[in-house]
């Protein structure tokens, strides 16, 4: 109980100022390590490029990404004559940002009604708990939300949405039945029927190793099709931010077979570093709809480039 | 599951083949290969260093030496520092204690620890022939609680139940009295997931297990962790005095690379590896034939050892007889190799366990569960005397198995071509039948594999 007493959401004054400074907080041991290495000075030479791609894979961008970041900082340097080791900072967040930008491409639900979104992802990545927030997220838009049960497998994760829908007010569709397709194709026609916004379609946990789940899963998504044409018209992909380098392959599996619009990345918060995001926008560039960066209900948030870059970095605006 | 690195290092040492030593120079291409490798394997930065410097140092030696070839030389040393990296041998759970034992689950949210404590319970009852409790202190995450009821009564396990206005420690200390006076010998024990950087979360635990005095405190964490691993192990086991670690998820495509890092960073032994979302997915872990199987000799132990626990030993013994005389198999043999090949998780899960190279080879035959079920469905529209006299089986009863199956006459004659090539192969086997030498005549006899 205390839990949820402890996580009391920011006053409204403080609000975005408190979500970056969580978002700096959890992204705060690459930027302290960074700070550590560049203002102390020196000069600037292989040693610290070494320094710098420590820094970077340490914080899971990946050796592509890595290589690809450091490139630019060396052409940075080298056409802007850069001598300051300080300068390495700006040059970083410069090729950073070029990096991530692209994927920063805000969700807009307005075009559809209802818009129905479906969510996938590996076992314990929080879709159940994203779906929670992002179900929030929407009603302080003023918009209405259904949630449908579609994880028929795990133990009690219908029992979970449906505690959620209870807390927050929001219609939850479930069934008894273990299809996961029915349950959300009768969501959607329930959306329909009752004239909701947006309809948010969990789905169970699965490995991409799991060769039968992945069928399903694009079967459901076929199913969905047949409820309203041109639906889902969002599938987000929710991924740990704990993950490491198989992130990749989670993005490239479900994009093979469900034809991804949108990630969200969440746990942020702890000492998680993010920089799998890097990893993806060079390997496999899909937009980043979300970040999470705590428990709290309001702690789901789009993602903006510039202030993720400036949170990883520690760069003071 | 391991594959990639594999496939790595095997490329590794096709590039140091044809040279008549290592040298200084060589070897240090193919560490920084072995250094991108683990590295791309999210196996911790700090980790890396220290291994690949171990290795240099191994193999600059003089056991390069001798009469094997650099890259045999290399795979050794490469191999053994891995296993020592990963712990030489696997611990089992120490449960030496007045009942109940207690087992305290700790870990990151969506780690799986939930999952990992019902498939503790279902092994410590099966196998160890336990009397266990289950009781969840999650009194966060909306229906954790519900979800542990919902998997002991799934695996048939006495289950405490709690709710979420109690504290914790209370729940846990109830627990620990309804275990005592009703005997039973374990109690495991699920906690809420916490961040490791939540002081007031780490606190509660920290008090938790002060209250339950756990002989075994676990921590939980899953395969897919990043660099990041070596972080939240640290600061798990400053907190709290960890005797072992749970891997989850390593039946997914990560390269398990968090295994080594946390084994590192908290000096405790991996003792449990979970392989499957099912409740029989938890294995005992086993750190050289993890080395192996990351050098790409598979990890053809523990596909036996599998195999030993799943096949009903009566039925087997009755087999192994019925091989001896080389005669009198016929289809009801064969739909028991099926039912047992099933109970072992179906033949995607035994092909995971088997060497990189042959797994693909078996990919590339098309192994499919489907199929299987298929032939079980054949062989259960056979009456009787059919399954028991194969050769009677004409074209008038084949007409009628099809129908009977749903399947084609074609379907059942592809069977019935299996089946014999099967039958042939038992008379093969010499008198001494063996569990070993039908595993290695499983990839023959499985019935479902041949095209």
């Amino acid at each position: 109980m205390f839990g949820f007493l402890k996580k009391a959401p920011p006053t409204d004054t403080s609000e975005n100022t408190g979500w970056l400074a969580r978002l700096k907080t959890g992204l705060a041991r690459t930027g302290s390590q960074l700070s550590e290495l560049l203002n102390r000075g020196g000069r600037i030479d292989d040693e610290l490029y070494e320094k710098l791609e420590t820094i970077l894979i340490t914080s899971d961008v990946g050796m592509d990404a890595t290589r690809l970041l450091l490139a630019d900082v060396r052409r940075q340097v080298k056409e802007q004559k850069l001598t300051e080791v300080v300068q390495i900072k700006e040059a970083l967040a410069h090729a950073l940002l070029k990096l991530l930008q692209p994927l920063a491409q805000p969700l807009l639900t307005d075009a559809r009604k209802p818009f129905v979104i479906m969510l996938c992802g590996v076992n314990g990545a929080g879709k159940t708990t994203s779906i929670g927030k992002l179900a929030k997220h929407f009603q302080s838009q003023g918009k209405s939300v259904l949630l449908a049960a579609g994880d028929t497998f795990r133990a009690a994760a219908r029992e979970q949405l449906m505690e959620w829908g209870a807390r927050n007010n929001v219609t939850v569709i479930a069934q008894q039945s273990g299809d996961a397709a029915a349950v959300i194709f009768d969501a959607v026609h329930a959306a329909l029927a009752r004239n909701i916004d947006v309809v948010l379609a969990d789905t169970a946990g699965r490995l991409t190793t799991q060769a039968h789940l992945m069928e399903e899963i694009k079967k459901v998504k076929r199913v969905i099709a047949k409820a309203l044409p041109d639906a889902p018209h969002e599938v987000l992909l929710v991924l740990d931010a704990n993950t490491g380098q198989n992130a990749l392959s989670q993005v490239k599996a479900f994009d093979e077979a469900l034809n991804v619009t949108g990630l969200v990345l969440t746990k942020l918060d702890g000492t998680a570093k993010g920089g799998v995001i890097a990893a993806i926008a060079k390997a496999h560039p899909i937009p980043v709809r979300f970040i999470g960066v705590g428990e709290g209900l309001d702690d789901l948030r789009p993602f903006v480039a510039k202030d993720f870059v400036a949170a990883l970095l520690g760069v003071e605006e | 599951m391991l594959d990639n690195l594999t496939q790595r290092l095997s490329g590794i040492v096709k590039n140091l083949r044809g040279q008549a030593r290592l040298t200084e120079d060589n070897i240090q291409d193919s560490l920084r290969e072995v250094r991108l490798a683990l590295l791309e394997a999210d196996v911790a930065l700090s980790v890396v260093k220290e291994f690949t410097a171990q290795v240099k140092q191994a193999a600059l030696g003089e056991e390069v030496i001798g009469s094997l070839s650099p890259g045999q030389a290399l795979i050794g040393v490469v191999n053994r520092e891995l296993t020592k990296l990963m712990g030489e041998h696997n611990d089992a759970l120490n449960l030496a204690a007045v009942p109940p034992a207690v087992i305290l689950m700790a870990g990151l949210q969506g780690a799986g620890k939930t999952t990992t404590s019902g498939k503790l319970a279902k092994l410590l009852r099966e196998q160890n022939k336990k009397k266990v409790l289950l009781v969840s202190c999650d009194v966060y995450r909306p229906a954790a609680i519900e979800q542990l009821r919902t998997l002991a009564q799934q695996i048939e396990v006495d289950f405490f139940p709690s709710d979420i206005t109690q504290k914790p420690q209370d729940i846990a200390l109830a627990a620990l009295d309804f275990a005592r006076k009703h005997h039973h010998e374990v109690l495991i024990v699920d906690t809420a997931g916490r961040l490791a950087v939540d002081a007031a979360m780490m606190e509660e635990i920290k008090q938790l297990h002060a209250a339950l005095k756990p002989i075994e405190t676990l921590f939980v964490v899953d395969a897919m962790t990043g660099q990041d691993a070596v972080n939240t192990a640290k600061a798990f086991g400053d907190t709290l005095p960890l005797t072992g670690v749970i891997l989850t998820k390593l039946d997914g495509d990560a390269r398990g690379g968090a295994a080594l890092s946390v084994r590192h960073v908290t000096g405790k032994p991996i003792k449990f590896v979970g392989v499957s979302e099912k409740m029989n997915g938890l294995e005992a872990f086993h750190p050289d034939r993890m080395a192996q199987r990351v050098l790409g000799m598979g990890d053809v132990l523990s596909l036996i050892e599998e195999a030993q626990r799943g096949v009903d030993h009566v039925e087997a013994e009755k087999l192994a007889k019925k091989m001896q005389s080389g005669k009198g198999f016929d289809l009801n043999d064969f739909k028991m190799q099926i039912v047992q090949m099933k109970k072992m998780g179906g033949m995607t899960a035994l092909m995971d366990k088997l060497p990189a190279q042959l797994s693909q080879a078996a990919a590339g035959a098309k192994v499919d569960d489907r199929q299987i079920n298929r032939t079980e469905g054949i062989i259960n529209s056979m009456t009787a005397f059919e399954r028991s006299h194969p050769e009677q089986i004409k074209a008038s009863r084949k007409r009628r198995i099809a129908a009977g199956a749903g399947v084609q006459v074609m379907h059942v004659n592809q069977l019935l071509n299996q089946f014999e090539q099967t039958q042939k192969m038992m008379k093969m086997f010499s008198s001494k039948g063996g569990m070993a030498k039908m595993m290695r005549g499983m990839k023959g006899m499985m019935p479902g594999m041949g095209r």
